[in-house]
Formats: structure tokens, C-alpha cells, sequence
């Protein structure tokens, strides 16, 4: 064969952790030894994870997958003709078929596992850079017009519509401005931060040098917790390639506007996720909590108008100024418009990214893509948005997953991660894990949080150990009322959230009698 | 804690960061540059920091003890992070961390050291769909057993 294959192989961090380097390796040797022409490229993951280590061959009839391959497969596949698509106990057939992909709607991951990360041609040949050209040509008001329009809401957590931050920051006038973006993806559960920073990462690039144009600033930095070292070395890898084909420095492609990126660190600190203790980290304080007002967009990095965006936030702004506002407003529900990028983790059989219009249930996440647990065991609970977020009992699975309807029933959509539990997990020990995690990550400012979260720990020892019980989970409840009302963020605002969920819906588990959670448990 | 430390390191602390005098609020960056290119901050480091950046040592010391990456010891040649947050606890963490604790002899619950290998858990590696996720000597691992810890141990040196 004289043609040149190409063989796409993850580079992304959770394909190489279950082998894909390995994989990449042995494909390369194989196909010297049988002198056959491959050129393989390391893209991102395209976000099935339980299929990885995947690989995909450019074929005749698209792109056909073949996984989850360990290295004692490789020669088999040769074998099996991979190169043209052939058959093989691994293959997938043509990878966008595949029902899992084929019933997303990847909007801010359209690129991810499909692009060369490090590629600008891949990268404008798959639709980017559209919008930075758009962008360039309009009016700052009208860019934030159509971000407000689109309905997009912060992708963090928080939920705070993004048009109507980056309006303030424009109107707030000031010789510097920023555009911070949280890459702070600490919550367990959550990596759709990480997966497209390192498979793609030109579209938070252009997501924020758009956000500058927007509200008149020069100047971005990229906050990334020092866990992810593969997110980092590729975005600064990125930033480096794109002020070389000017998409970032002076002249933005071509025109008079500029505008710089530069890649903080984190230092293992989880409260440097919420906006203000991540701003006093840029500083390089400690990562103590501001108390607000004065608003970041106000008063934010070094005291000047900022706006902080999750990168999810930030890599949905191409889409939109691309494709239009309302082309964004026809997905979603409510007053939740747009994509999701919801993120499926813990036991769960077929885990990874899954972008849909919000308002999928809960139940279709988790057993429809998710094919319930990979021990197989019956679902006891899903925790959604993270450490801080609710756990959800499997009869409350059809809820929506958009921000009101979660809200509406206790919890809340975070960044979007759902955690699945099997019936073996003892939810008191959850509880109590909520506690200790913040009495460990507590930045320490507020006293219902720093030592709430400790008294937290003791007092769910003592109902476990079924000392005083009904005296005990009162004390509990009101410690949560406290630590909800008296905290300045969500770190020990929100901590009460997972701890009462699992005490309303899984009494039984801490040795009570089931009926604290009212109905809920009888419908269990 | 050495409070001396010898001039030649001392200049290369120095020659390490120098260019963040005068750069507004550089000390965390500082300090983390000194534990990139030493492994850890030495105590006498904090001061070269707080006069580079023209802070107190105060100001230094709060900073480099608030952030649970820096560490103020030489690393051992081997780190092994284990996952310890939910979407691990999920897939079985607690039955790899008491695996771990027992082939090493020690608590991975606390951060401790035996021999050459360090073991400290962690909250979320990002790797929540392949758990129970673990870090050796930064190389991410997926569905981590103590087989997979030991052998990446085993190549990485």
C-alpha cells in the first residue's frame, strides 16, 4: 500500500491513562515492520471514555473506530485490514453512526477528538476563526447583544447570564481590563474543562480574545489548577501557535485591535474555583474569598473591571457569534438555553462528555448514555454539579437537567457533572466525606464553614454511631442552616446541600427511621 | 529547618526569580517557580522571596503555607497521588487506597514516605469515567490498581 493512512490516537490525559501512548507506539512499530505508510494524530478524546484507549482510520466510508484496545490487540488489527475500515472483534464501524454521538448535539464540543489540537489549519478548516473575523467587524455592544441574546448562562456553576456580566465591564470605564478565564475544574465529577483545553484548545482561545474585543480588554489570563499538567502544557503550547498566525498579540489577524493570553497555575487549593479567591490567587495571595460586592466586573483582578468566565462559558462564545443567537436559543429549555456539556463519571458503564440541549433528563444521562453502572448493580444515587452539589435519589431521575428544574427540586446543574453510585454506597459516609472536604478545602474566612464544617464531621460520627440520634441530626440541620446563611461563597454555602440531600433521601443509612424524608423515600 | 543555606543555592534562588522584581503580585508565581526548578521551597527561600517581591516574609510564609502543592522537604523520587473524591470513591478508591496503604506500610490518607516513594491523596485528577484515577510521578492512570502503581513506579525511573 503507497497511500498514506491516517490513524487518529487520543493524546488526551484519561485515553493515555488507560494506555493510548502505548497504543500509538505499537500501531507505529507494526506498521514499520509490515512496511506499510501510516501518519498518525494525536487528537483530543472524542469524549466516549469507556472506549478508550480508541483509535479511529480515516476510511472511504469516514472515520472507523476501533476500542476500548489494549496493546496485544494491535497486531490483530492489521490483520483485520484496520487500515481500510476492516472488520474486527473491536470495531465500531463508522464512529458518528454510533447512536451514543450520533443523539448529541456537540455545539463548544464540535471539534474536540476531531481536530489536531495543535493545528490552526485543522482548526480553520473545522469552522474556527469564523467568529473571530465576525467579531472584528462588529461593534462591542453588538458582540455582547448577541451573547446576551443567546441566553448563555455562566457554565461554572453559577449560572449568571454572561451578556449581562460582560456588560457591566464595558460600561465601567478603565484604562485595563481583563477577561479571566476559571480553569479551575476542581469538582469531582467534572473534566469537560480539561478535555477541551486539551483537545481543543483554539476555541477558548478565540472564545476570549472575542470576549476582549466585547468589553474593551488587552489583557486575558488562563487560571488552571496544577492538577491538569497535560491542559497546561497544551494551552501554553496553543498560545504560542496562535500569536504566531495572529489570532492573539498585536494586529489580530491583521486588524489594529490586540490582544495577550498568558497560563496561570493553581497550587492545590479547591476554594481557588470560586471567582474572587481565585482572583486573589492571580494576585498571588492567598486563596482567601472576597466578599461582593464590589463585583469582580467592577472591582475585580488588581481592583480593575474583569470579567471571570468558566472556559465552557468562554468556548461557547464562537459557536454563537458564528452561527447566531438564536441558532444557540433553539436548544435548551426555559430559561436554560443552549448546550450542556454534562459530564458522566463515577460507577457508570459508559462514562464521558455528552453535549445536549439542557432539559435531557436525568434518567436519560445516566441510563440511557450511561447504560447505568459498570458493576452492574442496581443505581442508588447520582450526585450532580460536583462535591457541592445534591445526591439524587434514582426516583427523582426524570427531572430536567436544567438549572431551574434542579433547583426547583433541592439541587443544582454546577458544571454539569454526574457522579453514579451503586446500592453499596452508605450515603452517611458521603455526608460525612462533604463535611471533611470542606473542613479540608475551607479557605478559612468564615467561621460556619471553617469550623461548621469540623463540628459537621463530629456530629455525623455521633448519629452513625447512634449517640443522642434525633438531638444529633437536629444539630446537623441547624449547623447547615448556619453554614448556608452565614458563608460567603458556596464552598460552605453549599456543602449543606449534599449532606441534608442524603440525609432526606437516605435516612436508613445514617440509622434513622425512614421516615425524615417524607414521601421521598417511600417513592424510592 | 536550615535557616543558612549555601551561598551557591541562595544566588540561584535568586538568579531563579529575579524577574519577578517589581512585577505585582508575583509572590505565589515566584514560589512556584523555586519548587519547579528545586523540587521543594527551602525555609531560607521564603526570605530571598519576600525581598525579591518586596513583601514581608509574613506575606510569603502565608502564602507558601496556604497552597497544599508546596512542600518545604526534598521530594522522595517517587510520588503517588490516589484520588480520593467522589466519582472515585464511586469505583472502588477506598479498596485501592487500603491496597496501597498495605503494600507500602503506610497511610495514604495522611501525605507519608517510605523509602523512595511518597504517597499523598488527592481530590480529583479530572479522570472521573476511568476511576479510581491515580498520579505517579505525573503520569495520569486510569482504572489504577496497585499492580498499575507498581509498574508505572517500576518504569519511570
Amino acid at each position: 500500500m503507497s497511500v498514506q493512512t491516517l490513524i487518529y490516537v487520543p493524546r488526551d490525559a484519561a485515553a493515555v491513562s488507560v494506555g493510548a501512548n502505548e497504543i500509538a507506539r505499537r500501531i507505529e512499530e507494526e506498521a514499520t515492520e509490515r512496511g506499510l505508510s501510516v501518519k498518525i494524530v494525536r487528537n483530543g478524546s472524542r469524549g466516549a471514555l469507556w472506549l478508550e484507549p480508541l483509535v479511529e482510520v480515516a476510511t472511504s466510508q469516514g472515520r472507523v473506530g476501533y476500542g476500548p484496545l489494549v496493546a496485544n490487540d494491535i497486531a490483530s488489527l492489521f490483520d483485520s485490514e484496520f487500515l481500510d475500515g476492516g472488520d474486527h472483534r473491536l470495531s465500531l464501524g463508522p464512529v458518528d453512526n454510533l447512536p451514543w454521538f450520533a443523539k448529541q448535539n456537540r455545539l463548544t464540543f464540535a471539534r474536540v477528538g476531531i481536530v489536531n489540537p495543535l493545528s490552526v489549519s485543522d482548526y480553520e478548516s473545522h469552522g474556527g476563526l469564523v467568529a473571530l473575523r465576525k467579531a472584528l467587524a462588529m461593534d462591542p455592544q453588538a458582540i455582547i447583544d448577541e451573547v446576551t441574546s443567546s441566553g448563555l448562562r455562566g457554565r461554572g456553576g453559577a449560572g449568571f447570564p454572561a451578556g449581562i456580566k460582560w456588560q457591566t465591564v464595558l460600561q465601567t470605564s478603565s484604562a485595563q481590563k481583563y477577561i479571566c478565564c476559571n480553569a479551575d475544574e476542581g469538582d469531582s465529577g467534572t473534566f469537560a474543562d480539561r478535555m477541551l483545553m486539551e483537545g481543543d484548545p483554539f476555541t477558548l482561545i478565540e472564545g476570549m480574545v472575542i470576549a476582549g474585543l466585547a468589553v474593551g480588554a488587552t489583557q486575558g489570563l488562563i487560571y488552571i489548577r496544577s492538577e491538569y499538567p497535560d491542559a497546561i502544557a497544551t494551552m501554553r503550547d496553543a498560545i504560542l501557535l496562535a500569536v504566531e498566525f495572529k489570532i492573539l498579540g498585536r494586529n489580530l489577524l491583521g486588524s489594529n485591535r490586540e490582544f495577550e493570553i498568558e497560563v496561570r497555575v493553581g497550587a492545590g487549593s479547591y476554594v481557588c474555583g470560586e471567582e474572587t479567591a481565585m482572583l486573589e490567587s492571580l494576585e498571588g495571595k492567598r486563596g482567601v474569598v472576597r466578599a461582593k460586592p464590589p463585583l469582580p466586573a467592577i472591582e475585580g483582578l488588581f481592583s480593575k473591571p474583569t470579567v471571570i468566565n468558566n472556559v465552557m462559558t468562554l468556548a461557547s462564545v464562537p459557536w454563537i457569534i458564528s452561527n447566531g443567537s438564536s441558532a444557540y436559543q433553539d436548544f435548551g429549555t426555559g430559561r436554560s438555553r443552549g448546550t450542556q456539556v454534562y459530564q458522566l463519571g463515577g460507577n457508570i458503564a459508559q462514562g464521558g462528555i455528552v453535549e445536549l440541549g439542557m432539559g435531557v433528563s436525568l434518567r436519560e444521562l445516566v441510563d440511557g448514555f450511561g447504560g447505568g453502572t459498570r458493576t452492574g448493580r442496581p443505581v442508588k444515587t447520582a450526585q450532580v454539579g460536583g462535591p457541592l452539589g445534591s445526591y439524587l435519589p434514582a426516583s427523582s431521575f426524570d427531572v430536567s437537567m436544567d438549572y431551574e428544574a434542579l433547583l426547583a427540586i433541592g439541587g443544582m446543574l454546577g458544571h454539569g457533572g454526574v457522579v453514579v453510585f451503586d446500592d453499596t454506597v452508605n450515603m452517611a459516609k458521603q455526608a460525612r466525606f462533604a463535611m471533611d472536604f470542606c473542613a479540608e478545602e475551607s479557605c478559612g474566612k468564615c467561621t460556619p464553614c471553617r469550623v461548621g464544617s469540623v463540628r459537621g464531621v463530629e456530629t455525623i460520627d455521633k448519629i452513625i454511631a447512634g449517640e443522642r440520634r434525633p438531638e444529633n441530626v437536629e444539630l446537623l440541620l441547624d449547623l447547615c442552616e448556619v453554614m448556608t446563611d452565614g458563608s460567603l461563597c458556596a464552598m460552605g454555602g453549599l456543602t449543606p446541600l449534599p449532606v441534608r440531600s442524603a440525609l432526606e433521601h437516605f435516612p436508613t443509612d445514617f440509622g434513622l427511621e425512614p421516615v425524615l424524608g417524607g414521601a421521598h423515600d417511600a417513592t424510592a | 529547618m536550615p535557616t543558612t543555606w549555601p551561598a551557591a543555592i541562595t544566588e540561584d534562588i535568586r538568579d531563579s526569580i529575579s524577574h519577578f522584581a517589581n512585577v505585582e503580585g508575583s509572590v505565589l508565581r515566584a514560589l512556584q517557580n523555586i519548587q519547579d526548578t528545586f523540587g521543594y521551597v527551602p525555609d531560607a527561600a521564603l526570605n530571598t522571596v519576600a525581598e525579591i517581591c518586596n513583601v514581608s516574609r509574613a506575606e510569603v510564609y502565608g502564602v507558601f503555607t496556604y497552597y497544599n502543592d508546596f512542600r518545604s522537604t526534598p521530594p522522595a523520587p517517587n510520588i503517588v497521588k490516589v484520588c480520593v473524591a467522589e466519582a472515585c470513591q464511586a469505583n472502588g478508591s477506598d479498596s485501592l487506597v487500603a491496597a496501597i496503604s498495605a503494600e507500602l506500610g503506610l497511610d495514604v490518607h495522611a501525605k507519608s514516605r517510605t523509602g523512595d516513594v511518597e504517597v499523598a491523596p488527592v481530590f480529583c485528577l479530572g479522570n472521573c469515567a476511568l476511576g479510581p484515577a491515580a498520579l505517579v510521578n505525573n503520569q495520569l492512570l486510569g482504572r489504577a490498581t496497585v499492580e498499575r502503581i507498581r509498574e508505572a513506579i517500576a518504569g519511570g525511573i
